[in-house]
Parts: structure tokens; sequence; C-alpha cells
């Protein structure tokens, strides 16, 4: 491939692409995401590779392993497009039915099809699963449809066009401005609006005006994979954005800092960053511009820490990755003290977006203050787990429910945590609120980067509390004092909460150290992380003090203030917990007759509960 | 030159120094741990916060860090700022029950006791210690390990640090004497507060007039090769010279 000298070369070549490919042609797309991989997509894909061989199909059906398609409950999934047939938890096994019934006769296999729990029919095409018919994917879109280790389809479907576009000669400051219009805010968690981050940027000065590019891709909140899922789905989206970043800002260096524990995400931006060099789309003289820039790649250790772009820059640097104040922001001094533009994955990924159909386009879609479509990563007790793209304004309720599918085995829906770790529970009292930056944090969360862990009546406040303030302290790097110090004594006060040593004030004491994280830590962890403890003091303060004055735990989580009992009016001696129990604490009462639990052997674990399906254990 | 007012006070102040400089420079107390003027300001003890006023909008700051501006409004006292004051050392003498100069400060910020599980450390992790290695001797013998509440002061793999020159710059900017410097005989002892890391013993160079030990011969072997000096310039002990 020659490298291509311009943006009239770059369309040439599409069509030349496009035009090769026939669009009535089966292609069976196989989801290859990390939900699927789990469950065995590998598998999958190469017993289609090697049916499609053996049949010798290969001119006739096309086999694609896609990034992740988001409906990750039900994986491994196969899209047959162009039809946009959808089966769902497809094993090796159904692979040469698959191919002889609906790839060559266009039969549709009933027990591979998706069935809407609510309505109980069963649903032939993607976009009329209803986990899909609501959301907005513009983003996410393109995931079901690209190999995202072959650049050419990364074009087929007009990737590289806003580059095109860009560097046929719109000013740098009318991208921005562009930008600015559109009203993006950062998807990483702070929310800033992303024009204004580039103008600042644009307009520091620079002694040898050298400013950097930089994609964060350091996500690390329990439970989220946005941004993994884009960077393994569709690098080459997020690439077209840096590059258009960094025209605007005025950049000839990116860097692209992702997590050593996202092997396929690294591989895969790796390759496209060949192949976009090897185009002419990345490197110098893009596109016969006179615009150079060039891509990096850094692995992250895993410290949560380095999310934060000042941690993240010292990280890059080579220094430990700690945060310092940013009295003088990073746009103006920033990775080796340049000015620096830093986005997140998610962020980078919607500039192509705005540029290929514009702001206008762009900002009809969201609320006042925050506009376009954001991901998150549904997870938790909901139904439909998985990735979900939503128009920003969708109400919790929607998503939990309708794309969701509402909480598993008819259990109450209780709260909804968002914004990751560092985010706060927002209750059913509060479902039907729009979800949008401001939004969530006038509720006493945030949008993050976009975690929402769904829970039912059966979690405790309190142990949600306990556990992110946990994962908080281990996350801290320990730098200043009200983190590290008081993270810890959150951590302790909240153990003696659920283990029964509660005492009068202990609430008193949380909402003070709080205070104290939030006005005098040094960085965004430190000063978000006490939102658990406050949003769940806020909404379910009984229940703390459920906790501390009776010792009670009310939803039967915490351990130490709960016992199992037998109700043996209910039970046939079925004998399933005695199997279950990993203590020998349950034993068998005779036949017919009621089991029998020793208090003394107990650990409180639960599986006896789990494992009854008459109800016939309580927890009290 | 900008102009600030601090605590009411107007002053005019060179462009670049931060609110702690100023404030220091113009007899203004505001209370630090893990500040010294001969290293880069750190804030990690955030006792030195201060609430500013900038463009209409107030926040809290630390104002070891924070640099001054024009118009910029501080206040050293306020609810929110005593508030965190107070919880820091509340935190700190959890810590570090047995600190002495912990007592003092928090008797000074009105703190006589903590509501907090009493630990038994000695090092509060202000940094001091591994920045005046790193920047004033530039041996960076010590540093800091570990993440969060597993934090420390180290020396690579606990071991007695290579790189030490048993200079005690350590010991002497330490702002709670948890560094331990003990000269007797012909050896120099330093030890850390970290348990996990043994005592280290320099041997000390005696005086070829009087007969004294008065420095490591790490610690001259080191500055005369940094200063091009002949290894023999430190024979003699500075009370012995002309």
């Amino acid at each position: 491939m020659d490298r291509l000298s311009s943006p009239a070369g770059l369309e040439k070549v599409r069509e030349s692409i496009v035009s090769k490919r026939d669009t009535d042609k089966p292609c069976i797309t196989i989801c290859s995401g990390t939900g699927c991989h789990a469950f065995g997509c590998e598998k999958v894909s190469e017993a289609f590779q090697k049916e499609i061989k053996r049949l010798g199909l290969e001119d006739r059906v096309d086999v694609k392993t896609t990034g992740c398609h988001g409906f990750c409950e039900r994986g491994p999934l196969v899209v047959i497009r162009p039809k946009d047939i959808f089966y769902q938890r497809v094993s090796a096994g159904d692979v040469s039915e698959i191919i002889s019934e609906t790839v060559l006769k266009d039969n549709i296999i009933d027990r591979l099809l998706y069935t809407d729990p609510n309505t109980g029919e069963k649903v032939v095409h993607e976009h009329e699963v209803p986990f899909y018919a609501r959301q907005k994917r513009s983003v996410f879109g393109n995931n079901g449809y690209i190999d995202p280790t072959v650049i050419e389809d990364y074009l087929a479907v007009g990737g590289y066009s806003a580059l095109g576009k860009v560097l046929s000669g719109i000013k740098p400051e009318a991208v921005i401005e562009e930008v600015k219009k559109s009203g993006l805010r950062g998807r990483g968690g702070g929310g800033f609006p992303t024009g204004v981050k580039w103008e600042s940027c644009r307009n520091a000065p620079s002694s040898d005006g050298v400013r950097y590019i930089i994609c964060n891709a350091d996500e690390g909140d329990p439970g989220a994979y946005m941004d993994r899922s884009l960077l393994e789905g569709n690098p080459h989206s997020i690439l077209e954005g840096m590059l258009i970043g960094a025209y605007a800002i005025g950049s000839h260096e990116g860097y692209v800092y992702v997590r050593y524990e996202y092997p396929l995400a690294v591989k895969n931006i790796q390759l496209a960053i060949k192949q976009a060099e090897e185009y002419g789309l990345l490197g110098k003289n893009i596109l016969g511009s006179g615009f150079d820039f060039s891509v990096r790649i850094n692995r992250g250790g895993g410290a949560f820490i380095c999310g934060e772009s000042s941690a993240l820059m010292a990280s890059l640097e080579g220094k430990v990755g700690e945060p310092r104040a940013k009295y003088v922001h990073t746009v103006e001094k920033g990775l080796w003290d340049k000015p620096t533009t830093l986005n997140n994955v998610e962020t980078w990924a919607n500039i192509p977006l705005i540029i290929n159909k514009g702001a206008d386009w762009y900002t009809e879609t969201g609320t006042a203050n925050s506009k376009g479509t954001k991901i998150f990563s549904l997870v938790g007790k909901v139904n439909n787990t998985g990735l979900v793209e939503v128009p920003m304004g969708i109400t919790l309720r929607e998503i939990i429910y309708d794309i969701g599918g509402g909480i598993p085995d008819g259990k109450k829906f209780k709260a909804v945590q968002t914004g990751g770790p560092s985010g706060g529970v927002i209750p059913d009292s509060l479902i039907n609120l729009p979800v949008d930056f401001d939004e969530l944090t006038e509720a006493g969360s945030m949008m993050g980067s976009g975690g929402m862990i769904v829970m039912d009546e059966d979690n405790c406040m309190v142990d949600i509390a306990k556990y992110f303030i946990g994962f908080l302290e281990g996350e801290s790097c320990g730098k200043c004092v009200p983190c590290r110090e008081g993270l810890k004594r959150m951590r302790e006060i909240l153990d003696d909460i659920s283990e029964g040593r509660g005492k009068e004030g202990d609430i008193e004491l949380l909402e003070r150290l709080s205070t104290v994280l939030k006005d005098g830590a040094l960085c965004a962890l430190g000063a978000t992380a006490p939102n658990p403890v406050l949003s769940t003091i806020r909404f379910f303060r009984d229940e703390y003090e459920a906790h501390i004055k009776e010792k009670r735990c009310p939803a039967g989580v915490c351990k130490e203030l709960i016992t199992y009992q037998i109700i043996e009016e209910k039970c046939p001696g079925c004998g399933l917990c005695v199997k279950a129990c990993p203590a020998e604490a349950i034993t068998s009462g005779g036949k017919k007759k009621p089991v029998i639990l020793d208090q003394e052997k107990c650990i409180k674990c639960g599986a006896c509960y789990d494992v009854c399906k008459l109800g016939a254990v309580k927890v009290s | 030159m900008v102009r600030l007012t601090i605590d009411e006070r107007e002053f005019q102040a060179e462009e670049g120094k931060t609110i702690l400089e100023v404030a220091s420079e113009n007899g203004i107390y505001i209370p630090t741990l893990c500040y010294h003027e001969e290293v880069s300001p750190y804030g990690a003890c955030r006792l030195c916060m201060v609430e500013v006023t900038r463009n209409g909008r107030t926040r809290l700051v630390a104002s070891c860090l924070y640099p001054v501006a024009e118009g910029l409004v501080v206040r050293t006292e306020s609810p929110e700022v005593s508030n965190i004051r107070r919880t820091v050392i509340e935190l700190l003498l959890a810590r570090c029950p047995d600190l002495e100069e912990i007592h003092d400060l928090a008797k000074q910020l009105g703190v006589d006791k903590t509501p907090f599980k009493l630990e038994n450390k000695k090092c509060i992790l202000c940094g001091l210690c591994v920045r005046a290695c790193e920047q004033v001797v530039g041996v960076s013998a010590i540093s800091l390990v570990n993440r969060g509440t597993d934090r420390q002061v180290a020396s690579p793999f606990y071991e007695s640090p290579d790189a030490c020159i048993g200079c005690g710059s350590c010991a002497y900017i330490c702002p709670v004497n948890a560094i331990k410097i003990d000269d007797i005989g012909d050896t120099r002892t330093i030890t850390m507060p970290n348990p996990k890391m043994q005592p280290t013993e320099f041997k000390l160079k005696k005086c070829s007039k009087c007969g004294e030990y008065w420095a490591p011969e790490k610690q001259l072997e080191y500055i005369a090769k940094k200063a091009g000096l002949a290894p023999e310039a430190f024979d003699i002990c500075p009370n012995c010279r002309d």
C-alpha cells in the first residue's frame, strides 16, 4: 500500500474498497468482546471458520470476528448480516446448523433467538431486541460491523473521512469552534467541555511549540469496560479523534496510556497505528497536508490513581504515578511541562462524529448542558448486563427497566451506583432522574466514566459503602493525609458498624471525615472518595441507624448481625442445602424431615439460602 | 509583581511565589508539616490549606503550592480551614500517638484527643527526608514505596542503601525527629523509623590533627568527588583548620 497523499486519494481508496464488497453477501459476525470471550466465543469463531472452509463457502459467505456488541448477558452473540438475524448463547455445536439452515436456506433457528421476558415473544432481528431498540449507538454501533484488525473495514463505514474533511482546508481554530459548539464534555469523569480544553491548550505558550495529546485508556472502575470495548472493537475511531484533536491543537506527538490488563486493546491499537502509518494516515505529511502526527502506546501498571490526569502524566514520564495539585492546569503545563490535552477514549471516539455530521446534528441529542450519547456499563442486579449507549437525558428507569430488562428473580430495585467507586448511590425514589452530568452531581453521585451498578433489596447499603471505601483505600496513592489516613479511618468505622460495634456519633464522624476529604484532599480521587458514604447516609440513614442502634442488618448481608434459620414447616428435607453447605453445618434430620442447622458451625455464607427454592431458609 | 490580600492586609509579591512563601515572609503563620524552603513543595500534609477568592470564586487550596496572583484574596483561617487542620492533626495523632511534635501542634490547634484507634507509627510520611536526599544531597538513597496505607519511607529492598553517604540530612529535616543519628566512637548509626530496615553504620573520619571523629568517610568522599577536591582535602576537621 502506497501512502495516501491527499484527502481525495483517501476517498478513492474508500470507493474501491466499498465497490468490491457485495452488500447482499451473508456475513456472519461473531462478537469477540470481553463478555463473549468469557462465554467461549473463540471456539465459536473457530468453528465457523472451519465449517465455511469445509463446505467451500469462502467466496459466498464472510465470517467476521468483531469487537463487543454490548449485550454481554446473552453471549456468545452471532449476528448474520445483512439480514441482522440475531442469535444468542451460541456454542460451537450450533455452528453447522446455523450455516446450513440460516445462512444457506434463510431458516430461523428458534432456540437460538432471544426471548423477550416481558412478552414471551421470540425476537429475530438485532435491532428489534429491546436491549438494542432503546439505545442510540452513535459511537459504539460500528463495533458490530467491523473487524478491528482490518483497517479497510473502518474505511468502508466512512472511517477517516472526518480527518480527510479537516485536512481539506478547515482551519484548526474552526475545528475547535465546532467541538465547542457541539457541547461535548469529557467522558472520563470530569465532564469538562472538550472544545474549551483544546482551545486553552492551543493558546497556552510553549517555548519550542511542543504540545502533547494523550488518550486516557486507564479505565479502572470496578465493573466498567466501555473504553476497553471501544479500543478493542474500534481502535481506528480513537486514532481518528486524536488526529483531529492534534491538528486542532497543533500537536505532533500523542500517547495512548492503556492498562496492561487490557492485552487485546493494546494489541488492536498497536495494529491500528501500524496500519494507519502504512496508509499515510499517521506519520509525516498526513494525506499530503504537511501535518505530522505520531502516536505511541504506554502501558500502565494497573494503579487506579494513574487514571487521574496528573498521575497519568507522571507515570508517562517514568515517575511514580502520583497526582500533583493542578493549580497550574495540564493544558498549560502537562506532560514534561508542555501544554497537554488529555481526553478519555470515549471522548476521542466522539470527535469524528462531530466533524462528519456537524455540531448542530450532535446537539440534537441530549440535555441543555450534556450533549450527545454516553456509554454505560450496566452491571449488577439487572437482567441484561452489558454495555449500553444512550442519549443524555434518558431516565435511570429507561436504562434499568427498558434496556436492562429490570431486576432478576422478581426482586425489588433498591438503588443504582453511578460513576464508579467514587460515585454515589441513587435510590428508587429518584429512578426517574434524567441521566446527565449535572443531574447526577445534583443527586450526590456523578457521571464518572459510566459505571452503573444496579442493586436490589438484598444489598446492604453499609456493606456497599464499605466495599467502595475499601477499594479506594487500597487505590489511594497515600500522598496526602486526608485520603491516606482518612479513608482508612472511614473503612474502620464502617467495619465497626457492619460488625455490630457501631456507636452513637459514628455517622457524624463519617460525615466530618467526608467533608475533610472533599475540601482537603490533594486530587479528585480523594475529593470524590466520600461520595459512596455520603450518598448512602443521605438516602439510607435508617439502615445505618439499624446497624448502630439495633445491631441489625435490614438487608441480611452483614454476617456478624445475622443468623440463618431453617423454617421447619417449609423444609421437606431434600438435602440440597446439606450438599451446598461448605462448613458441614447442616445435617439431615431423617427422611422427609427438616434439616438441622448448627449455629456454632455456620459461617453465614448464605449458600443454603441461595440454593433453597422453597424459601425454607430465613435470614434474621 | 502582583498585589494580593492576606487576612485583610495588602501585599505586593513576586509572581511565581506561593501564598505560604509570601505569608511567612510577612510574619503570617500558617501551620505545615511537609514544607521546607530547601526542597520543592509537596502538598501532602494539608495543614497549610487556606481559603482563596479569585475571579469571584472561593475555594480551599494548599498554600504551599498555590501561586500568588493579582487580586487574590486569601484567608488563612475559616471554619472549613479549621475543620481540615483539626481533622488532619487528629488523624496524625492516631497514627503516631508518641510524637511530641504532633502533640504540640495539636495543642496549638486546640485538639487534645483523637476519635480514632491508636497505632504506633513514628513516621508521618511528609516526604521531607526523601526530597532532601534527592534534591539537596543528590543521592536518592531512600524513597517513598508502596501505595496508600502501605506507604513508607524505605531504601531499595529495605537493605542498607549503598547510595547513602551517612550525611544525616534526612534526620535534620525530619519535622518529628523520627530518624535517629548516633555518633559513638568511630561509628555513626542511622536508624530509620521503618521496622523492616536495620540501622545502617558508617565509619567516621578521624581528624589527623585533633584526633576527633568528625564526619562519615563516605560523605567526605562524596563531597570531594562532587567538588573536584583531592581525597586528602578533608584530613583535618573544620575546627583544626586555620
